[in-house]
């Protein structure tokens, strides 16, 4: 007989463990869905997680997309360390990446080296600017954060068409919805001959690092993860609850913003109607799947990014609709928070007695 | 200039019509809400209603089935969602993002070979009164049987709230699970009948866009329809009458929208496209800012976990 019991206390091991089994666990209800579609599951599935990154140009466009997806999930994982929940982040890049290419629109028939720098400070301030709002009507009006930065992400991409339709689309661009080409000293140098990988991943990077330091290293961290866990212990050992929703939503604003400058300065080179295919809602998926700790939300992200490369092979080969990676990123998040059980309850083995 | 009153009956007739998948949908969130659950997977139920009737419509020829289809598609993909919720006791908020961007994906799957066929007419009751009432024929005659079941239904949930029995259990599990569980409630049964409901609801509001309204199928065609629900459930402080002023404030920002295009005002489409999610915004703003007045009305245990220990 197999009893469920409460653990006493939740299991490490298994916390890490985990987010393994989901992605197993995701590899199996896919090599299903396929079998249905009437694909053969096993070849499918190649298709999906292997070909698209078998090569070096394929390996490539893995690290491109897998950037922004960390860089937003280690913002996000310090709102969602702290029990706030900004989805928004879709919108706090979009906004990011309008003021970002604003400024390099300034620019745009200039060369220098102080060009870059401002291009990419901009996209930052514009991520902030536009997770304030959440933030500020959070702490102030105590309004429910889910909708107003859901609500945002809307507002944001009408913005961006408006911009590109109108006033910002190029005056010699027979009426495309886009602006001018960004001068190459707005754009993020590429690291390799041929390859689209570019130097964005070093903001990536940074954010690790910094949030890891940050965690585990600060006084902060450990108040985040407090009032993560109690608001109201936190309230008793005296932390400022709302200067600490307002940090951060500001960081992974930030981080967001930062993730459309790297867009748009990197593999597209001008603003138009499409800066990002739902990364700002994927990297919630991945910040989950990296256990909000920076060293998993690397892996996280780099899993999560097949599942865009797997798609668009999938679509090329196979004609799968593209929409199969969403399919798989809702399985991934699914089996996650399902396996969850497991850290807190643990099946006991007990011998029938009759 | 005359204004033809028929014309000023066929604008609130339109509202009323953009208002209705909200209703249905925020009605059915109301309920599952009030027994203590946050759904945040709306928008995913409601386009996994939207591609599910529009196809049951298409293979099988029948309204019935589809609609019916629509509303069960809708109670699966909940059933996802309250297996995790409840009975693995994962997080709400999370299970219902999972569950939107599960829900898109797979209606994006399942529709890419409905891309474009035309829908079916839908039959609509009263035709022949038509023209009897000035003003007030185009609002009550003429439309589907739906959208008659949209407009009572916020009375039918406020009359099953306050006062039947099952209403009462809902309304004491969402408030304190603890004492409707030592009463003998079995809360996790009752949480899962509302996510269930809430899950027919939302694929009825989804089945209403692709086979009444539009009527078409359309990738992502909700377009945030299903976020705006979960807002008016908040707007209106989990009092389904007041949905029904909600929904008709959405509905006329919606249909504005047109009119103003139609008669050539100029401010960008953009904007005037903006208006529902800024409009949401503010109304949040507005209504929230009384915190007494949210933490009263809202369901004491909403989005908490209940574990009955054995």
């Amino acid at each position: 007989m197999i009893k469920i019991v409460k653990r006493d206390q939740p299991s490490k091991a298994i916390f890490f463990f985990t987010p393994v089994l989901a992605i197993f666990l995701t590899l199996i209800a896919g090599g299903i869905i396929f079998y249905i579609l009437g694909f053969k599951p096993i070849e499918a599935l190649k298709f999906f997680f292997i070909v698209p990154i078998a090569d070096k140009y394929g390996f490539s466009e893995l690290l491109l997309k897998a950037t922004p997806l960390c860089l937003i999930a280690i913002g996000l994982s310090f709102c969602f360390k702290s029990n706030n929940w900004n989805i928004g982040a879709e919108g706090q890049l979009t906004f990011g990446a309008i003021v970002s290419g604003g400024v390099a629109l300034l620019f745009y028939d200039q060369e220098g080296l102080y060009i870059l720098p401002i291009v990419i400070l901009a996209g930052a301030i514009g991520g902030m600017i536009y997770a304030s709002i959440p933030a500020i009507l959070k702490t102030y009006f105590n309004t429910n954060e889910i909708l107003v930065s859901l609500m945002l992400v809307y507002v944001s991409k009408l913005i961006l068409d408006y911009l590109v339709v109108g006033p910002w689309s190029n005056p010699e661009g027979f009426n495309f919805p886009e602006t001018r080409q960004f001068s190459d000293s707005a754009r993020l140098p590429l690291l390799f001959e041929g390859l689209r990988i570019h130097a964005g991943i070093f903001l990536a990077l940074a954010a690790v690092i910094i949030s890891w330091f940050v965690f585990y290293k600060t006084y902060l961290g450990f108040q985040m993860k407090v009032s993560g866990f109690s608001l109201k212990t936190a309230k008793y050992a005296g932390y400022k609850g709302k200067k600490m929703i307002i940090l951060v939503f500001l960081i992974s604003g930030a981080c967001a913003g930062l993730a459309g400058v790297g867009e748009i300065t990197g593999p597209i080179g001008q603003l138009h109607r499409e800066v990002s295919p739902d990364y700002g809602f994927t990297a919630i998926i991945v910040a989950f799947l990296g256990r909000l700790h920076p060293v998993g939300i690397i892996f996280a992200s780099l899993v999560v990014a097949i599942t865009y490369l797997g798609a668009e092979t999938a679509q090329i080969f196979m004609q799968i609709p593209k929409y199969t990676g969403q399919v798989f990123q809702g399985m991934i998040l699914f089996f996650l928070l399902a396996s969850d059980y497991l850290l807190f309850f643990k099946f006991k083995f007990i011998g029938s007695k009759k | 200039m005359i204004v033809d009153i028929n014309f000023v009956g066929l604008i609130i007739a339109s509202i009323m019509a953009s208002a209705v998948p909200l209703i249905l949908a925020s009605c059915g969130e109301l309920i599952t809400e009030r027994s203590g659950v946050l759904n945040l997977g709306v928008e995913g139920m409601m386009i996994i209603g939207a591609i599910s009737g529009f196809a049951l419509m298409t293979v099988t020829g029948s309204l019935i089935i589809a609609v019916f289809g629509a509303m069960l598609a809708g109670v699966l993909i909940s059933t996802i969602f309250a297996f995790l919720t409840q009975t693995l006791i994962t997080n709400h908020v999370a299970t219902g993002l999972a569950l939107t961007i599960f829900g898109i994906g797979i209606s994006a799957m399942i529709g890419k070979n409905f891309v474009g066929i035309p829908g079916k007419e839908f039959p609509v009751l009263f035709e022949g009164l038509k023209d009897t009432i000035p003003l007030l024929s185009p609002i009550l005659f003429g439309h589907s049987i739906v959208f008659y079941f949209a407009f009572a239904l916020p009375f039918i949930t406020s009359y099953f709230l306050k006062k039947t029995k099952i209403g009462l259990i809902v309304r004491a599990v969402g408030d304190s699970p603890e004492s409707a569980s030592n009463q003998g409630i079995n809360v996790r049964f009752v949480r899962y009948a509302c996510i269930l409901y809430g899950g027919a609801m939302c694929g009825l509001a989804g089945a209403y866009l692709s086979m009444i309204y539009t009527p078409q199928w359309i990738e992502n065609m909700t377009g945030g329809r299903g976020w705006i629900a979960l807002a008016l459930v908040v707007f209106s402080t989990w009092n389904p009458i007041k949905i029904l002023i909600g929904a008709m404030i959405f509905g006329g920002l919606t249909i504005i929208q047109f009119h103003m295009q139609a008669i050539g005002v100029r401010i960008p489409v953009q904007f005037l496209t903006a208006l529902p999610y800024i409009v949401t915004i503010i109304v949040l703003v507005v209504i929230s800012r009384d915190s007494r007045k949210i933490r009263l009305s809202t369901p004491s245990s909403l989005g908490k976990s209940f574990h009955k220990d054995n």
